[in-house]
């Protein structure tokens, strides 16, 4: 069977793992705990592709038909 | 008054058990009577004096308090036999079907007990729900057909609903199922969800029955001194009349059968009074065979206790009446008359300042307005006015410190509200003039938000209350500061109707005044500017043009150009020589150019009014409307304007020509059908023969409609010029005031192809609509086109088929307004407490974060140009014209 990099397709945004300095950096600028983050599950086919772990924090950048483009962050649960 | 502050840690449901049932009630109900002869409760009835108190003047029998500081107290009544409770029937029999029938054990071995056990722990740890721990269980054990405790066989256990349950054929009573449901540890009952402190699954059997307090089933007293007992209180009869036969036929030794009918008919009243609409139960009924309202009917729904007393509450300081128009109030007024006026009141605190102003309300009391209802001590003791019987004395007693709710007077800020309460435009807030009559008046130009109009439409009012409540109506929520729809960004109040209509006479470049017709105008419209130098002089005398008086109103350093309503959209624009006076210039203050129209000052279109508000503010904004809409009501009261019927008088030319286009239509389609038969009929992609043809045809038909809609126009047009005198109704369809040009072309020309479902007519007999016709005929008549215009009259089928089109409409209309309040509905729950922080991040009540920026763009869509975050064009031609003057 023929494996398709699921990132390239258009309809995927780009995920990145923020580093420890950025997820703090983030959590501090919106005075926010990791729980008051919206989750994405473990098991998220992006999520295994970037290979992030359980508490990471996930960016988003998407394509917005108001501002162009738009960043979501996310952190990973585990269901 | 010192608040004792507290907070609610979390909340705790159970079971009552029966020992609880016992300790909390006062008094057992041994009696189905509730008054003797006298009117007296009896002791140990439902009405017992221990129950609480409802009548003034008593003290309770149980707490010694008065009506409103006695709770009630609770009362029970001794079940003769056990009964099921219904709420938990559902639940005993997964229960029952999980459990071994002799030992009690879950019919699953230790260690998966064990298993499960572990898992809920671990749920309730990290808060998950355990709902599907404990039905996974119940789904494993069900399966089991031998106990692995004591290796008693299982028999197979049928529920048949409402409450009972059917071992192998063998009924189980009541009483079996409790002792079953006793039999089950409290270490198993844990693992089936349980929390035995607080609920023993066989508390789910009832043996004792809680009654109500009497305040929780008051009885009302009739005008004819009879009184009329509250629904519960006639199920609970039903109940204690049946218990108490139950428990002498028990003690008589009567046969088993009569025992179990009256056992049966027990737990059908038990039931019904708790849910009097259970599957398979009749309800039960009054007298006059309404059915009972019992206690799952007073929560449950929109008129139950959660929708209609806790999520929404009437409220004091309201009123409600028919809404009626007045163009001469400001769109920021609302007009109340003065009966309302006088009813609702505005609390005003004395002070040194306002002593002697307050004391005139005060002085005319609650009758003559403007006056006050009500005077309160600084302690908060409230005299009622119209009970003071001297005036003086307590004028003497008033000083700085009293509050004084003093009537509505003019100036006062209040809301105003019309349902549905669809979006935040819906409740806006006015300032009150009190006017005679009986009804609420307001401007014209609000109706498009509250979508009001007058054909008996009611709205609401509210007087606000409290200093802080009434600065922020007035920043935030004044009808002035709403004109810009956060929909989509441009004026959602607007001129309607003959606003526009009158504006395109208005501005019309042959309009003239004299001077004296200029002044008269503007001094009837309240409008104080000095004219400017006269268009033109004629046998000497001065004229005016109707732009001109127009520009007076416009800001003075206004620069805007934008293409009317009535443009035609030709291919090459010829600006500032467009024929139809289309091409709208306003260069510093002057309406140079163009007609006005919807595009002007129109809600949901005016691109004049969104600049006025966009550049100028809201206040000049509200000035503009005012003296606009005064304006063009004026000219148009005085010049006159009225349609007929014969507004859509069409020439004979015409009319043979539109006959002309609709037969060459019908040999069009032919010739397609002709097509189709021989198999040329070229195929479109994606679709049969069939939608093909189907297809081909409906745009045969709507181009055929639509040209001889044009052809009307066209001669309307032409009619309009010949004999020098306007047609109302094309410009009311062309300026945008009301109706449009396809209501003209069904009026005047052909009504046109109707549909059901999107299609053409195909319902009736097999084969065809109507017997009419030949089976197979799908020829443009036979399938509903319309050939006839309104005025013309439809023949009987035509008439029918178009019936049958309208009649969608409607049903579609009714459909479509339920299922979207309940989407709204929905919608809201679940978006209620979301909220813009001030970093612009959307979050809601824990500070969980929805949205990192509103919107994506964190665009206020009311500042928007229609959405667009910047209009360039806008901006350069702005400036360019700026610099150009």
């Amino acid at each position: 069977m023929r494996r398709v990099d699921i990132s390239k397709h258009e309809l995927v945004p780009k995920h990145e793992v923020l580093s420890e300095e950025e997820a703090k950096k983030l959590l501090e600028e919106l005075n926010i705990s990791r729980g008051q983050l919206p989750k994405i599950l473990k098991n998220d086919p992006m999520v295994q592709k970037i290979k992030a772990k359980v508490g990471d924090i996930i960016k988003i950048t998407r394509k917005s038909k108001t501002a162009g483009e738009s960043v979501y962050y996310r952190v990973v649960v585990n269901e | 008054m010192r608040i004792i502050p507290k907070k609610v840690e979390g909340i705790k449901f159970g079971l009552l058990s029966p020992e609880q049932i016992r300790k909390m009630s006062e008094v057992k109900i041994v009696t189905a009577d509730t008054y003797d002869e006298d009117g007296y409760p009896i002791e140990g009835g439902l009405m017992d004096p221990r129950l609480g108190v409802v009548d003034p003047g008593l003290r309770c029998k149980t707490c010694g308090s008065r009506v409103g500081d006695c709770p009630g107290h609770f009362g029970r009544i001794e079940l003769a036999r056990p009964v099921i409770h219904v709420g938990y029937a559902k639940l005993i029999n997964k229960i029952l079907r999980s459990i071994c029938r002799a030992c009690g054990r879950i019919l699953l071995p230790d260690d998966k007990i064990e298993a499960f056990r572990q898992e809920l722990r671990k749920a309730k740890r990290i808060g998950k729900s355990e709902e599907p721990i404990v039905e996974e269980l119940f789904k494993a054990a069900r399966a089991v057909k031998k106990c692995p405790h004591c290796g008693e066989e299982q028999l197979d256990i049928k529920f048949e609903k409402p409450t009972t349950f059917i071992e192998d054929k063998q009924r189980l009573s009541p009483i079996d199922v409790r002792e079953r449901l006793e039999k089950i540890t409290d270490s198993d009952a844990e693992v089936m969800g349980f929390d035995v402190e607080v609920a023993r699954p066989e508390w789910m059997v009832l043996t004792v029955l809680p009654v109500p307090p009497v305040t929780v089933r008051p009885s009302i007293t009739l005008e004819s001194g009879e009184r009329s007992e509250d629904d519960l209180t006639h199920k609970l009869v039903d109940i204690i009349r049946i218990n108490q036969r139950l428990e002498e036929n028990i003690e008589a030794g009567a046969p088993q059968l009569i025992i179990e009918d009256l056992w049966e008919l027990l737990q059908y009243h038990v039931t019904t009074y708790f849910n009097n609409e259970v599957a398979g139960v009749p309800p039960a009924r009054h007298r006059s065979g309404r059915p009972l309202k019992t206690l799952a009917q007073r929560l449950k729904g929109k008129e139950g206790r959660f929708r209609s007393n806790l999520s929404g509450k009437r409220v004091n300081y309201s009123a409600r009446t028919v809404i009626s128009p007045d163009p001469n109030l400001s769109i920021n007024e609302v007009g109340v008359p003065e009966l309302i006026a006088r009813e609702l009141t505005i609390p005003v605190i004395v002070t040194p300042m306002n002593i002697e102003h307050i004391k005139k309300f005060i002085r005319n009391g609650p009758n003559k307005y403007p006056g006050a209802n009500y005077v309160e001590r600084p302690d908060g003791a409230r005299l009622s006015l119209a009970r003071v019987k001297n005036i003086d004395e307590l004028l003497e007693k008033i000083e700085p410190g009293w509050k004084v709710h003093r009537h509505l007077i003019d100036g006062d800020i209040v809301l105003f509200n019309r349902q549905p309460s669809l979006h935040r435009m819906s409740i806006m807030a006015h300032e009150v003039r009190v006017l005679p009559y009986k009804t609420f008046r307001l401007n014209l130009c609000v109706c498009p938000p509250y979508n009001a109009d007058f054909d008996g439409d009611e709205m609401n009012l509210h007087a606000i209350q409290g200093q802080e409540a009434r600065a922020e109506a007035r920043v935030l929520m004044r009808v002035q500061e709403q004109i810009l729809s956060p929909r989509f960004g441009g004026p959602i109040i607007g001129g309607i109707h003959d606003h526009i209509s009158g504006a395109y006479l208005f501005t019309q470049p042959e309009v003239r005044f004299t001077r004296e017709q200029a002044f008269h105008l503007l001094y009837a419209s309240g409008i104080n500017k000095p004219l400017p130098e006269p268009a033109f002089v004629e046998d000497g005398k001065e004229y005016y043009t109707g732009k001109q008086i127009f520009s007076l109103l416009l800001p003075e350093d206004l620069n805007l150009t934008y293409k009317a309503k009535v443009c035609k959209k030709c291919e090459v624009c010829k600006e500032e020589e467009c024929e139809y006076d289309a091409y709208v210039v306003i260069r510093n203050g002057k309406l140079e150019h163009g007609v006005m129209d919807e595009k002007s000052f129109g809600a949901f279109a005016g691109e004049l009014l969104d600049r006025i508000v966009k550049d100028y503010g809201t206040d000049a904004a509200r000035e503009f409307l005012d003296n606009v809409t005064k304006l063009v009501i004026n000219f148009i009261t005085w010049r006159g304007f009225s349609t007929g019927i014969d507004d859509e008088d069409l020439p004979e030319e015409a009319k043979e020509r539109i006959a002309e286009i609709l037969e060459e239509a019908d040999r069009k389609v032919q010739e397609l059908i002709r097509a189709y038969n021989e198999n040329i009929l070229e195929q479109l992609p994606g679709r049969t023969l069939e939608e093909t043809l189907e297809m081909r045809i409906m745009q045969v038909l709507s181009e055929a409609r639509d040209k001889t809609g044009a052809i009307a126009n066209e001669y309307l047009e032409k009619e309009e010029k010949r004999r020098k005198h306007e047609n109302s109704a094309r410009i009311m369809a062309i300026s945008g005031a009301r109706g449009s040009l396809l209501n003209l072309t069904q009026m005047a020309a052909c009504v046109g192809q109707q549909a059901v479902r999107g299609e053409r007519i195909k319902r009736g007999y097999s084969g065809r609509t109507l017997p009419h016709f030949k089976v197979g005929d799908i020829s443009a008549s036979a399938k509903g086109f319309v050939r006839s215009s309104y005025k013309r009259g439809l023949s009987p089928l035509e008439f029918f088929f178009h019936n049958m089109g309208g009649r969608e409409g409607l049903v579609d209309t009714a459909v479509r307004t339920s299922q979207s309040g309940y989407m709204q509905r929905r919608l809201i729950n679940a978006l209620q407490d979301l909220k813009v922080e001030y970093d612009n991040t959307v979050r809601d009540t824990r500070g969980v974060i929805v949205e990192f920026r509103h919107g994506e763009d964190g665009a206020d869509p009311s500042r928007t140009d229609w959405g667009q975050m910047v209009n360039v064009k806008k901006i350069v031609q702005r400036y360019a014209r700026k610099e150009a003057a």
